[in-house]
């Protein structure tokens, strides 16, 4: 069915379809449209779930992994202090192998006290062993959260997934969505170590370093396995549905000279500026990146990089362009933009390339 | 790509009423966005909504800063922030309002009264007109989509009829 809907709702939906059993959520702006719809759901019947409204972040997280570990379902959604405040769980719920989907509406931290988009918030989580994939369109936040479901609860991954939106760019704005009957492209989840009553086992006991160790590395490998479940899952998408998605979101990159390098909405809009800037005969592209984590293969070449961080990571950099100069050993210029939801139109994104100085950083807006 | 920016206050429906529009023009067949600006405002205060219409998809989602069209629903806000600030030069302004108002002149101006429609048609709740939908009906008539579209964007979102009756006389009543 072809409708409208905003961010927010089109998360809803894709959770209605995916149908878990239990979700724990507390509001948050700017998420909480997608909890209130969830719940409404719930209670017209839509949904058949619990719905437990918890008390805080850290209870949602933590009635997630107690309802996950039985083997069900489950799914949850937060925003920036709400995403801290379970930060704890967010580790634990890793490290337990545990395939809880939660939404994070990008929001940037206080103080001072904001509810505008930057993605500060979910890198903070960049290193608890969540897969991380960030959205730019409202069908994009439909699509990426119903194969959320799959990916994470995939043997072969068993790994929490993190679908991230701009709060309010992306969370709030109305754009069209086609919704899909998922029927069997999400299969009965079936995890492996679920606690089963018949042969009680211990979780969560004292680990010492030599088991602590393989429990680590075991989250890498399933990491580093979860690059042939996504794609797996997203040709599955693709073959079923219609639409396709891959590591990066690429626009006119093929004989592109320069790359602009982003994360969410803003590469959207860095695709406009790129049509801008070819008419001035500019051989620019956009890739905007999808997955985070796993962080994808790049194709770079040898081509001039302007990276757009809608995050900081204070005393090191912005935290794209640290992981694309580590990943690739290629610099970069580093341009800090967006923060707090602050303003950055095509123009902008087009001047940025105009003015770009490989290896130096600049903060938009900024008067060093 | 035709951009309207839509200014009222919070409370007065304007994020619906841009919700409204986009879904008309995606009844049409094309491409639609709204977005709200939120600020640190609550209820009572002007805030702005930006609507995009295209036939191709819409990938901006910055603010509307040369708007071919701008809507005031509440007309109190004129005082206070400038509406009709980078208006293209062949833009229109659609005003709640009795006649277009002295000042609002020199700007190829409509004026429809939303508030009078909503009373006239008991579209009141908790005490206030509701002007969202009215609007939807003017717009149509501006051309904006069609007045079936119009309808059947009203009637999706709105079981209530007053709507869909408020939306109907805006349309017969603004003079193009």
């Amino acid at each position: 069915m072809l409708t409208i809907s905003t961010g927010n709702n089109a998360v809803a939906a894709a959770v209605r379809e995916a149908k878990p059993a239990v979700v724990a959520a507390y509001p948050i702006t700017p998420q909480t449209e997608i909890v209130e719809q969830i719940a409404n759901f719930v209670t017209n019947g839509s949904l058949k779930s619990s719905y437990i409204p918890v008390e805080s972040e850290h209870s949602a997280m933590a009635a997630c992994i107690g309802a996950s570990i039985t083997g069900v379902r489950t799914f949850t959604a937060t925003s920036s202090h709400g995403l801290l405040y379970m930060q704890e769980m967010v580790n634990w719920a890793a490290g337990a192998r545990l395939p809880i989907v939660m939404a994070n509406v990008n929001r940037a931290l206080g103080p001072g006290w904001n509810v505008w988009a930057e993605h500060t918030d979910s890198l903070q989580s960049r290193d608890t062993g969540w897969l991380q994939v960030y959205v730019a369109t409202v069908q994009e936040a439909y699509d990426a959260t119903l194969m959320a479901f799959r990916i994470a609860e995939d043997r072969r991954v068993y790994l929490p997934v993190m679908v991230n939106l701009d709060g309010f760019a992306l969370s709030h704005i109305t754009q069209q969505l086609e919704e899909v009957k998922a029927g069997d492209f999400i299969p009965p989840l079936v995890l492996d170590h679920k606690i089963d009553t018949d042969n009680p086992g211990g979780y969560g006991c004292m680990t010492s370093s030599v088991d602590y160790v393989r429990i680590r590395y075991d989250i890498e490998r399933s990491m580093r396995d979860s690059v042939s479940v996504i794609r797996e899952t997203e040709e599955e998408f693709a073959k079923r549905f219609g639409r396709s998605y891959s590591w990066t979101d690429n626009y006119r990159c093929d004989d592109a000279e320069i790359l602009v390098l982003s994360m969410g909405t803003l590469g959207k809009e860095a695709e406009v500026a790129i049509d801008l800037l070819r008419k001035e005969g500019i051989k620019v592209g956009s890739m905007r990146l999808r997955w985070l984590r796993p962080f994808p293969d790049l194709d770079l070449r040898d081509r001039e990089l302007v990276v757009i961080d809608r995050n900081y990571s204070f005393g090191f950099g912005g935290i794209l362009a640290g992981s694309i100069r580590a990943k690739t050993g290629k610099e970069c210029y580093n341009v800090i933009a967006g923060l707090g939801g602050q303003e950055v139109t095509y123009h902008d994104i087009a001047s940025f390339v105009r003015n770009r100085k490989i290896g130096t950083e600049e903060w938009f807006g900024v008067k060093a | 790509m035709y951009e309207i920016r839509l200014h009222s206050r919070g409370g007065q429906g304007g994020v619906t009423a841009a919700k409204l529009m986009a879904l008309a023009a995606f009844r049409d067949g094309k491409y639609a966005t709204a977005a709200p600006f939120y600020g640190a405002e609550r209820r009572g205060a002007p805030i702005v909504s930006f609507i995009r219409i295209d036939d191709e998809p819409i990938k901006i989602y910055s603010q509307i800063h040369q708007p071919d069209l701008v809507v005031v629903l509440d007309p109190s806000i004129i005082d206070l922030v400038n509406v009709f600030d980078g208006l293209k030069p062949d833009g229109k302004v659609l005003i709640n309002a009795p006649s277009v108002p002295e000042s609002v002149k020199k700007y190829q101006a409509y004026a429809v009264d939303l508030t009078g429609i909503a009373l006239k048609t008991n579209l009141v709740v908790a005490g206030s007109p509701i002007l969202n939908t009215p609007v939807i009906g003017a717009l149509a008539k501006m051309g904006l989509f069609s007045r079936e579209s119009a309808r059947t964007a009203i009637t999706e979102m709105f079981a209530d009829e007053r709507n869909l009756n408020a939306a109907m006389m805006a349309y017969e009543e603004l003079v193009i």
